[in-house]
């Protein structure tokens, strides 16, 4: 059975640097905010989904990120709806949790609303690939303190060696108070590249 | 051909008890955790909720540490733990995984009334105390996958283990009731008005609970092992980020995927512990999906009418009581059913009954149109 893995296609915002396969999509100025960075981008692609501007930041994040990999690459829709999609990050969705409880925290004050709630979870931009997609592949969204290349290539490793998918969109997404970065890339039996701890971590780690 | 892999030791956290017994004693009897909840510091109007009292936490805590030390969910995962891997004689090992699923963690750390740190929200904090606790070699993983972290974390453990990642797993999974939670589901007038009614015609929403669960993951038996880990899956919906698919879409093939791997057919399937939230479009989803599946005569249970939903718990919880069932061949009542509520048929469990169960199927469903099922079997003996 060769269900080796390569990785086919990358893409990574760091720095306000959109990359893609090694190329620059779009450098965005990085002292404004990220929701303007990420308007920026979508105007910049000429993207057409409304349902954009109502995600929080993670899920704009997460959306545009593997908005810009999907449209790099070949991916019939028989193979999207069996995709599996391995996520993860350090601060889960505590960006957004921040705000919600910042709705709550007095009596005086207190606006909780059901649409700033929903994106209360980390994997609701995955949720939100999965839709734009048609992704009903395996999901799961994972919390580490770093970036964390191993486990990423163990666990869609054990994916296709169960015959749970044959790719695997994997990566990192992170929003916090701090800043934010993304890095996520297609493994498949497709492309060169192989799928190592050495090659995703070169490929994360901006040069 | 996968090596197989086993459940061997597991414990329970909950308003029901702090013990496996304590909990399968109160459903045989069906006692439900659920009460009217008069916490002004949570939401100002009463509300269901089944909730464990600090007090009682702290004094079961004493004989681990110093409860001031810790926030609740740490405790509550701690006790767990600690129960399990001392019942299993585990020894840690590099080869021992720790895997913690929770979907908010200890998200009361962001309230300003709180005493913690807010870093202690982070979720590789959490995993970092459990992990130092213990002595575990490796960096814990933490599932954090909405209302399925729990079950899906089992998958996890089984997918690694028959991947050599690890030999063994300790999964450990937990959720609290917060002010935030509570508010949360709330505005979405997601809470139900009284103990939450799974499949029923009359249920009107959820009732939020707290609990934590753990259970030891392996490719070894010991003497006491008789589950196996048969099937697994977790799929998404690809439909709504907080809305059930109309057509159970998701649930469908994440349960197709777990009977295909186990090569196990509908009808040989003798026990479902669903998720069951008891919300109008969550059970009425199920029932598509189940009937998708052609699962419509398996008996099955929503355990939420005794734990409430109690989040990224509740996947082990229930599979921990669904694996009582399979020792005692017995099945649990789904308290909080009277009259059919969803458009497809379901064979609701409406009062204990002593029945073979072999084989036992848990699902979840949640938020993000995720979804997952885990097959579980009876070990055959060798005479």
């Amino acid at each position: 059975m060769n269900n080796k893995l390569n990785i086919q296609a990358w893409c990574s915002v760091q720095n306000g640097m959109v990359i893609c396969n090694g190329k620059e999509i779009i450098t965005v100025d990085n002292k404004q905010t990220f929701s303007a960075s990420a308007k920026q981008v979508y105007k910049d692609q000429h993207w057409e989904y409304p349902k954009f501007f109502k995600m929080d930041r993670l899920s704009k994040l997460t959306f545009l990120t593997a908005e810009i990999l999907m449209n790099e690459v070949t991916i019939s829709s028989e193979e999207k709806e069996s995709l599996a999609v391995v996520l993860s990050n350090k601060s889960a969705s505590l960006d957004t949790d921040r705000k919600y409880q910042d709705s709550i925290n007095s009596i005086e004050n207190f606006y909780p609303s059901p649409a700033v709630f929903v994106f209360t979870l980390p994997n609701i931009g995955m949720g939100e690939v999965c839709i734009r997609h048609k992704i009903q592949g395996e999901n799961a969204f994972f919390a580490f303190d770093d970036f964390n290349p191993l486990f990423l290539k163990q666990y869609a490793e054990s994916l296709t060696q169960n015959n749970k998918a044959k790719q695997v969109l994997c990566g990192w997404t992170e929003i916090d108070e701090k800043g934010y970065n993304s890095f996520l890339y297609l493994a498949s039996p497709n492309g060169t590249l192989p799928h190592t701890e050495e090659s995703i971590k070169k490929l994360y780690t901006p040069s | 051909m996968q090596k197989p892999v086993y459940i061997q030791e597991a414990s329970l956290i909950t308003p029901l008890g702090f013990s496996v017994s304590e909990n399968v004693s109160a459903i045989e009897k069906e006692q439900s955790g659920i009460q009217e909840q008069h916490c002004t510091d949570i939401l100002d109007t009463p509300f269901y909720a089944a909730m464990i009292a600090s007090e009682k936490i702290d004094a079961a805590f004493e004989k681990l540490g110093d409860p001031s030390k810790f926030m609740k969910l740490e405790k509550m995962m701690l006790l767990s733990v600690a129960e399990t891997v001392e019942k299993s004689k585990l020894h840690i090992s590099e080869k021992t995984a720790l895997i913690i699923a929770t979907t908010k963690g200890s998200i009361d750390a962001l309230d300003p009334d709180n005493s913690f740190s807010e870093e202690r929200a982070y979720l590789p904090v959490l995993g970092k105390k459990i992990q130092s606790f213990f002595g575990f070699k490796e960096e814990p993983i933490v599932v954090s996958n909405a209302c399925v972290s729990g079950i899906l974390a089992v998958a996890v453990a089984k997918r690694l283990i028959q991947n050599n990642v690890c030999e063994n797993a300790v999964v450990v999974a937990g959720d609290l009731v917060s002010k935030f939670t509570v508010t949360g589901f709330n505005t979405f007038q997601a809470l139900s008005d009284g103990p939450c009614k799974p499949y029923s015609k009359y249920r009107n929403g959820i009732s939020i609970g707290e609990a934590a669960a753990s259970v030891v993951v392996s490719s070894e038996k010991n003497k006491n092992t008789i589950i196996e880990v048969v099937g697994d899956g977790s799929c998404n919906d690809a439909n709504h980020i907080s809305g059930p698919s109309r057509t159970g879409e998701g649930l469908l093939k994440s349960i197709q995927s777990a009977m295909k791997e186990a090569k196990i057919s509908a009808n040989n399937i003798d026990l479902i512990s669903a998720h069951g939230t008891a919300t109008i479009y969550n059970d009425e989803m199920e029932a598509i999906a189940f009937n998708r599946a052609n699962l419509q005569q398996v008996p099955l249970h929503s355990l939420k009418g005794y734990y409430g939903h109690t989040l990224g718990a509740s996947g082990l919880v229930e599979a921990i009581v669904g694996f009582e069932a399979m020792k005692q061949n017995k099945l649990f009542t789904s308290l909080g059913y009277d009259e059919s509520g969803t458009s497809k048929p379901l064979n609701i469990i409406q009062k204990v009954e002593n029945c073979t169960v072999n084989t036992f199927l848990k699902t979840a469903s949640g938020f993000g149109g995720s979804n997952a099922a885990v097959l579980f079997k009876k070990v055959a003996f060798e005479q």
